[in-house]
């Protein structure tokens, strides 16, 4: 198959994949809304609290998750998510061939890369818990981005620039991505955390505790971090390679700096009284809104010697 | 907290895990000045500053990418100023071109790591001896922990398990007949490491930066330049640098190649490759080299890149008699990715009247269809030089500096393009054209690509690699060690497990089931209780909205 080739084959993988994200958003809402209208499964969500345990609680054990897990529309959701994942993986992996590299070096590869890491991380982290609860968000979030990646951003693939030829493509770019998708993740988690706080009935009964979220999130989040950090050590020695100077407050560097310290604020908030629970919560969130703003945006509208938007 | 002890991080006042405040007396504290000192000092320390301090500096540090910056963008800075000239004050008022530089830029970021020394001194001295602390004393009721379960086995055991526990790297010690043990002392060590790499990041870049330079120079191909002050284009030093610390070297660019893309049709054009090919001279000995985009070349001690390229056409001028007036290759700038590029000469001297000429160069010209030249293809198919001429004063006479890729015409006439009524001047390499008015001629010799070199000495690299590499690795140690107590005791004719997190745990239960498996002795069931881990172990400490 020739480039051209390809890539219309590659764009027809990703016109799937965004049929089978919203056909899986649609079970997961269904599941949803079916379960809002269902009698309350009393949720054995107590706490321990002041009872002078010394550092312990007593918390639902896994089974307060396994009503999480939801019937058969997550199921459904979460089959067809995968389904819709291999797709999208599929379709990153074709548009790489037809370049004749990695696929993430404008804003339409990273945005069609970074999607497929973060529905990615969602779907693997099935193998660690049963997060399905947050399906509607991931696959929300899919179809949407997928939806303005191919409207907004899509560009025929084109050979990489000279300032691109670096193996650091390879490892900061998707470094940065998977950190994204972490960070997705906890901030699904934050935002469930949130809205839980503030009410607890229909569909909300069945999800986890808000100090479990919380703490899920916490976790998740941790790991973006640490990507994160990687992320723009590996960017300042790219940098360095490239331009000759490891940071030079590029609107880039600024910007992945300022979600770096939002984060390590974040964390620290998780460690102090009178901030863990929603204070931490939203600014884990508003990390996550710098990160979107980041990549969207600041690629597009600012000035800087990051310009690989390709538009 | 109750249970904290000497063997516990020492934690700002308002730490998750630190001992809630004794509640304070009903009138307000009476304090002297040594109380308000050491009341500020509170403060400035706790973590609430700290969270404050950095999501400050983050917001801090956004208007820097609003605004163009002197350090990153000058180019820019000029064209806001010149846009904005009623905002020009408040620019400078609030350093907006200099934001990293700026008073209370610095303020925040050295408020911070005032904050950071306070908070790591303390702890770093309680950590030193918490390192060579016992474990604390076994609770009087193990039942009441993270994973209680009893195994078969009775105080016989105990050195067994104080082996076991040891060999999982836990710091173990025997209270009559039970086993105290503690692991995850690493997890403080690396919290402090990290934090003290943070302060050391800041000095070096800091200080070390203080010494470097950076310098620009634009050579021709078949050019060369020494690395002395007075041949570099830009030239930015340390405010500690020593112009003697230039190393003497030099370097010729033989060739600059560029291969641009003639396939692919959706990028026919675009550049797939840079190489400089330069000849570097270093203390008399000669060696040939290459300088790539992604790859610098080592001079000495010295970085050099290389940052751009473009066209130099050579123009030579020949007055009305013949003779050669003027000779030489002119750095045109590109103007876009198809390398149409401006370029200005000045003849202030040689011809009747001054003359200035600006115009544009096109490396494979192509007619749109209003008649006007554009670039095609970035290389040199088919190059076409086409030139507006001026006669009058070019103003270099009036003392004030002027760019050499401007021309200020206020005072000059224009003799060809234009309004002028005369076309512009077309050149194609070798052609001679009659300038208006019988000045003399003008003849387009040859065209060579020049490429923008930047040297760059930067001593605080390495440091800075290592610091970094630091931060990563204790980072790793700090987030995901989890430290925890674990205690086996023998009661009742059996051995009672149990386990408390210090700080997020997640795996606490699971370590218990696993030490329970490990001393092989028979599971007794579990106590009634759900006992799962709480990933943290501040239940009593928290604080509910
Ligand atoms: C330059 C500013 C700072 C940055 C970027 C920063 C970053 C971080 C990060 C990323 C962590 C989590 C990883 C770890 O535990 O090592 C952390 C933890 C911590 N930081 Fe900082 N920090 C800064 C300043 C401070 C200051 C000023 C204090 C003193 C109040 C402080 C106290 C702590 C404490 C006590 C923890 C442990 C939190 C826990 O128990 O989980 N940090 N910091």
């Amino acid at each position: 198959m020739t480039p051209a080739e390809l890539d219309s084959f590659s764009l027809l993988l990703v016109y799937s994949a965004m049929a089978v994200y919203t056909l899986a958003f649609v079970a997961y809402a269904v599941d949803v809304a079916r379960r809002s209208a269902a009698k309350p499964v009393p949720a054995e969500v107590r706490e321990l609290v002041g009872s002078g345990a010394p550092a312990r609680a007593a918390e639902p054990d896994a089974s307060v998750l396994a009503p999480a897990a939801g019937g058969r529309g997550a199921r459904i959701g979460f089959t067809l998510t995968v389904l819709a994942w291999a797709l999208h993986v599929g379709g990153a992996v074709l548009r790489g061939l037809s370049a004749g590299r990695v696929p993430w070096s404008n804003m339409y590869e990273f945005a069609l890369t970074g999607i497929a890491v973060i529905v990615g991380v969602f779907v693997l982290s099935r193998l660690w818990k049963d997060l399905n609860f947050l399906g509607v968000f991931f696959t929300g979030l899919a179809t949407v981005f997928l939806g303005v990646a191919t409207v907004n951003y899509y560009v025929a693939p084109t050979p990489l620039p000279p300032a691109l030829q670096s193996y650091w493509l390879v490892i900061h770019v998707f470094v940065a991505t998977l950190a994204t998708g972490f960070l997705g993740l906890g901030t699904g988690l934050s935002v469930l955390q949130l809205i839980k706080e503030k009410r607890d009935n229909g569909f909300l009964r069945s999800l986890p505790s808000p100090v479990q979220l919380e703490d899920l999130a916490y976790r998740v989040g941790v790991i973006g971090f640490i990507f994160w950090t990687f992320t723009l050590i590996a960017g300042a020695i790219w940098a360095e390679h490239a331009w000759g100077r490891y940071w030079g407050w590029d609107t880039k560097e600024v910007w992945t700096f300022v979600i770096w310290v939002v984060y390590a604020g974040y964390i620290h908030a998780r460690a102090t009284r009178g901030w863990r629970g929603s204070r931490s919560a939203w600014l884990q969130i508003i990390g996550f809104a710098a990160i979107i703003f980041n990549f969207t945006i600041v690629n597009q509208f600012f000035a800087g010697l990051h310009a690989y938007s390709g538009l | 907290m109750s249970r904290s002890s000497s063997s516990d991080p020492l934690r700002p006042g308002d730490h998750i895990d630190a001992p809630e405040p004794a509640p304070r007396s009903g009138s307000g504290p009476q304090l002297g000045v040594v109380g308000w000192l050491r009341f500020l000092w509170r403060q400035l320390t706790s973590m609430r500053t700290a969270i404050v301090l950095l999501l400050l500096l983050a917001v801090g540090a956004i208007p820097g990418s609003l605004v163009p910056q002197r350090s990153s963008d000058p180019n820019g800075v000029i064209q806001v100023r010149a846009d904005n000239p009623d905002l020009v004050w408040l620019y400078d008022a609030l350093s907006l071109h200099d934001v990293y530089a700026s008073p209370w830029f610095s303020a925040i970021y050295v408020l911070l790591f005032t904050s950071l020394v306070g908070c790591v001194i303390p702890r770093l001295a309680h950590h030193w001896k918490a390192m060579r602390a016992r474990p604390p004393r076994t609770p009087a009721r193990l039942s009441r922990l993270v994973g209680f379960q009893t195994v078969s086995g009775d105080a016989s055991d105990l050195d067994r398990a104080d082996r076991l526990l040891r060999r999982l790297g836990y710091r173990t010690h025997r209270y009559g007949d039970s086993i105290s043990a503690e692991r995850g002392y690493l997890r403080e060590t690396g919290n402090l490491l990290f934090h003290i790499a943070l302060l050391a990041m800041i000095l070096v870049v800091g200080l070390g930066s203080g010494f470097g330079y950076n310098g620009q120079r634009l050579i021709v191909e078949g050019r060369s330049f020494a690395n002395t002050l007075s041949s570099y284009d830009t030239f930015d030093s340390g405010q500690w640098f020593d112009e003697a610390s230039l190393a003497p070297f030099s370097v010729q660019l033989d060739e600059l190649d560029v291969v641009y893309e003639t396939e692919n049709p959706n990028a026919i054009g675009a550049p797939l490759d840079f190489t400089a090919h330069v000849t570097v001279n270093e203390d008399g000995v000669s060696r040939e080299a290459q300088i790539k985009v992604n790859e610098p070349l080592n001079v000495d001690g010295a970085d050099l890149y290389l940052v751009s390229n473009g066209y130099a056409p050579r123009i030579s001028v020949r007055d009305a008699e013949g003779t050669v007036v003027y000779d030489e290759y002119t750095p045109f700038l590109a103007q876009d990715d198809l390398m149409t590029s401006l370029g200005v000469m000045k003849l202030p001297g040689g011809l009747e009247e001054q003359l200035g000429l600006r115009g544009f160069f096109y490396p494979t010209a192509a007619e749109l269809d209003t008649g006007a030249l554009a670039s095609a293809y970035p290389d040199l198919a088919n190059p076409v030089l086409s030139l507006q001429a001026f006669t009058g004063d070019l103003g270099l006479d009036a003392g004030v500096p002027r760019s050499v890729y401007a021309l200020e015409t206020d005072e000059m006439t224009q003799i060809a393009g234009g309004d002028s009524g005369t076309e512009a001047l077309m050149l194609a390499p070798g052609q001679t054209v009659e300038i208006p008015g019988g000045l003399g001629t003008i003849t387009f010799e040859d065209v060579q690509r020049y490429g923008v070199i930047d040297v760059h000495v930067d001593h605080t690299q390495t440091a800075v690699f290592w610091i970094a590499m630091t931060i990563l690795v204790s980072l790793l140690g700090s987030l995901l060690i989890p430290r925890r107590r674990m205690w086996v005791k023998a009661a009742d004719g059996r051995l009672e497990l149990a386990g408390l997190a210090r700080g997020e745990d997640p795996t606490l239960e699971r370590a218990v089931d696993d030490l329970a498996k490990r001393l092989g002795g028979e599971t007794a069931e579990r106590s009634g209780r759900p006992a799962t881990p709480r990933a943290t172990s501040d239940r009593e400490s928290r604080i509910d909205p």
